[in-house]
């Protein structure tokens, strides 16, 4: 009965949500809603694998990836982004792997997983700022205008289309989100976040179960970062790869709430809502107010809230909720020190 | 082909001193970042943003007031180790009992708000400190001076930190408290005092190099992004908290900097550095100077 309402629920949340561009037509409101879907998907991605404990500051790397491929086998070799997006999965799946094995292998956990995902990010934003004879370095690139057909080209004119997309590519990320949540894997993996050698004792396989997420999770993040290049038809280094995209994707997921299904989207509502009313209420005198607030909002929500702003509002509506997991309880008790 | 080799030998023995001078300063910067790691076992992911601050304090305190270099550098070390231990006591000391992932993270939020608020007071544009140094020449070869400096300024720093730790009370007990937490506070040693102390040491040694990266570099709210990831990948490949691995990983990792600017783009000496560590996680996992289990 309660499953039915919610898939009713979500049902009409859907419907509402494809019906809108049809009815309100404001190109501005509607590029905002293509952005937050778009940031949405890539923060669900983090989310993924970023709710066992697998803390990676390497996404913005992957995204990266999958906007610099598709953009580059566009215009170098022509190859369209329906090849080219497939193309930079790839790129930045096996890149999770060449990174992830030895990480998962060795027993590469908490601090030292942090900062070699981190290496990971710098090294993908040194790599296209070095290559500036074929990627335009810090300036940035875009997509040559496709002279032919828009559809093999993937460049479409009207927001409306884009729209559909971005939100197609956002519910395929929450439809992701909900089979893991209801995977083995699932259970596999939170056994390994509280405890690796008894995971392994119980007979799960760390290393792979590890892989799997992270690379799920850099595949999707990587077609975030082509979405996002086909749509802005301009990329920068510093706008889809390096540290401080990493950094936003884990700061929306948390200020979300990490371990709901919509809490990587209600932080990215919040955040670009944010970033957006600053732009416009202070034009470029608010250059850098933006990320002024996020930082402290980080810390405060760390330090108070680590379960996010949906978590939290979720938890206080349905009280009676079935036993929190472990690491949740743990994060519980960090909201209140002392008790 | 022979004067080609005598050129190729000069330039390659101006890299290798040059990457000896960058090693002295990244091993200054990882030096902070292990002290911190290794009593506290936190990473404070924002330790180049504090640097960035560093800087922008040197380069008002020139330009501004006036202040000549040497007595603004002492004012700068201090500001950056009260930093420091603000930093300590505002955003780490509520989360100590906090899984050490929430800990980093809110230091992510920190460079955030360092960065931001740089850009906010100070805008975006690129200052200098305006002080230009000398280029010393040796035979064929020059090496900038403001590099010899901070090298030896570096390597005096750490001779300093080097001599508190072992000959002063103070220090033994940082250095227990690295080896075992629990027990020091049982042994009449105040911890919370310990970890103040520590983040101030910490927070200066960020503040030094920052008066010496000012001489080299020109400052901005991003430069923090320049620096950094290249410490935390030398305080993991000497095994975070080792401080005689580190040292030893700075001046690895400027080597190969240093080597591959020589025949490429400076990038590429970054991306080589990278391309290096990754496959030293592979080799040595724990760090250069782990022993084999």
């Amino acid at each position: 009965m309660m499953e039915q309402g919610r898939l009713a629920a979500w049902g009409i949340g859907l419907a509402a949500l494809v019906a809108l561009p049809f009815v309100y037509r404001d190109p501005y409101h509607l590029h905002i809603l293509v952005l937050i879907l778009i940031w949405s998907f890539a923060y669900t991605s983090w989310s993924i694998m970023g709710r066992f404990g697998l803390v990676s500051l390497g996404h913005g790397g992957f995204m990266g990836i999958g906007a610099y491929v598709t953009a580059l086998l566009w215009n170098h070799l022509g190859w369209s982004p329906w090849i080219g997006i497939p193309v930079s999965m790839v790129a930045a799946g096996t890149l999770a792997l060449i990174v992830g094995y030895p990480c998962f292998r060795f027993r590469i956990t908490g601090h030292y997983f942090v900062l070699v995902t981190l290496a990971l990010s710098g090294i993908v934003l040194q790599v296209i700022t070095a290559t500036r004879d074929y990627t335009g370095g810090s300036l940035g690139y875009t997509p040559n205008r496709a002279s032919g057909n828009k559809l093999l080209a993937l460049q479409f004119d009207d927001k409306l289309t884009w729209y559909l997309i971005a939100l197609g590519v956002w519910l395929f990320g929450i439809v992701v989100w909900h089979w893991v949540d209801r995977s083995m894997s699932r259970y596999a993996l939170e056994a390994i976040s509280e405890d690796e050698d008894a995971a392994a004792a119980a007979g799960v396989n760390v290393t792979a179960e590890k892989l799997k997420i992270t690379l799920l999770s850099a595949v999707m993040t990587a077609l975030a970062g082509a979405i996002y290049c086909q749509y802005q038809m301009f990329i920068t280094p510093d706008t889809v790869s390096g540290i401080a995209v990493s950094l936003q994707m884990v700061f929306a997921a948390i200020v979300g709430g990490l371990f709901v299904s919509l809490g990587p989207t209600f932080g990215a509502v919040i955040t670009i809502l944010l970033a957006e009313t600053l732009r416009i209420g202070f034009g470029t005198k608010a250059v850098g107010w933006d990320n002024l607030v996020y930082g402290v909002l980080l810390v405060l929500f760390i330090i108070f809230l680590p379960k996010g702003i949906l978590g939290s509002v979720l938890d206080r509506l349905k009280p009676q909720r079935k036993v929190p997991r472990a690491h949740e309880q743990e994060a519980v008790q960090i909201a209140r020190p002392g008790t | 082909m022979q004067g080609f080799l005598d050129i190729f030998d000069i330039y390659l023995l101006e890299a290798v001193i040059n990457g000896i001078l960058l090693g002295g300063v990244l091993a200054l910067l990882a030096l902070g970042l292990n002290l911190i790691f290794g009593v506290i076992d936190v990473t404070w992911i924002c330790y180049a943003e504090l640097v960035m601050i560093g800087m922008y304090a040197m380069y008002f305190m020139v330009q501004y007031y006036g202040l000549s270099y040497f007595v603004a550098a002492p004012f700068t070390v201090l500001l950056v180790a009260m930093l420091g231990a603000a930093l300590h006591f505002l955003v780490i000391a509520p989360l100590l009992t906090a899984p050490p992932i929430n800990q980093l993270l809110a230091t992510g939020g920190v460079l955030f708000v360092l960065q931001s608020f740089a850009t906010v007071a100070f805008g975006i544009d690129f200052r200098n400190l305006g002080i230009r140094l000398p280029v010393l020449a040796f035979g064929d070869m020059n090496f900038s001076y403001a590099r010899l400096l901070s090298f030896l300024a570096a390597l005096v720093g750490m001779v300093c930190v080097y001599l508190f730790m072992t000959r002063t009370f103070t220090g033994t007990a940082i250095r227990a408290i690295s080896q075992d937490r629990q027990i020091m506070a049982l042994m009449g040693v105040d911890t919370r005092r310990i970890y103040l102390i520590t983040s101030a040491i910490g927070g200066g040694l960020a503040g030094l190099a920052a008066c010496l990266l000012v001489l080299q570099y020109d400052v901005h709210p991003f430069v923090g992004l320049s620096f950094g990831p290249i410490t935390f990948l030398i305080c993991v490949l000497g095994g975070l908290g080792n401080f005689i691995g580190g040292f030893i990983a700075a001046f690895v990792f400027a080597e190969i900097i240093s080597l591959g600017g020589l025949f490429s783009d400076l990038e590429w000496g970054y991306v080589l550095a990278f391309a290096f560590f990754i496959v030293m996680m592979f080799i040595r996992p724990a760090g250069l100077l782990a022993r084999r289990r």
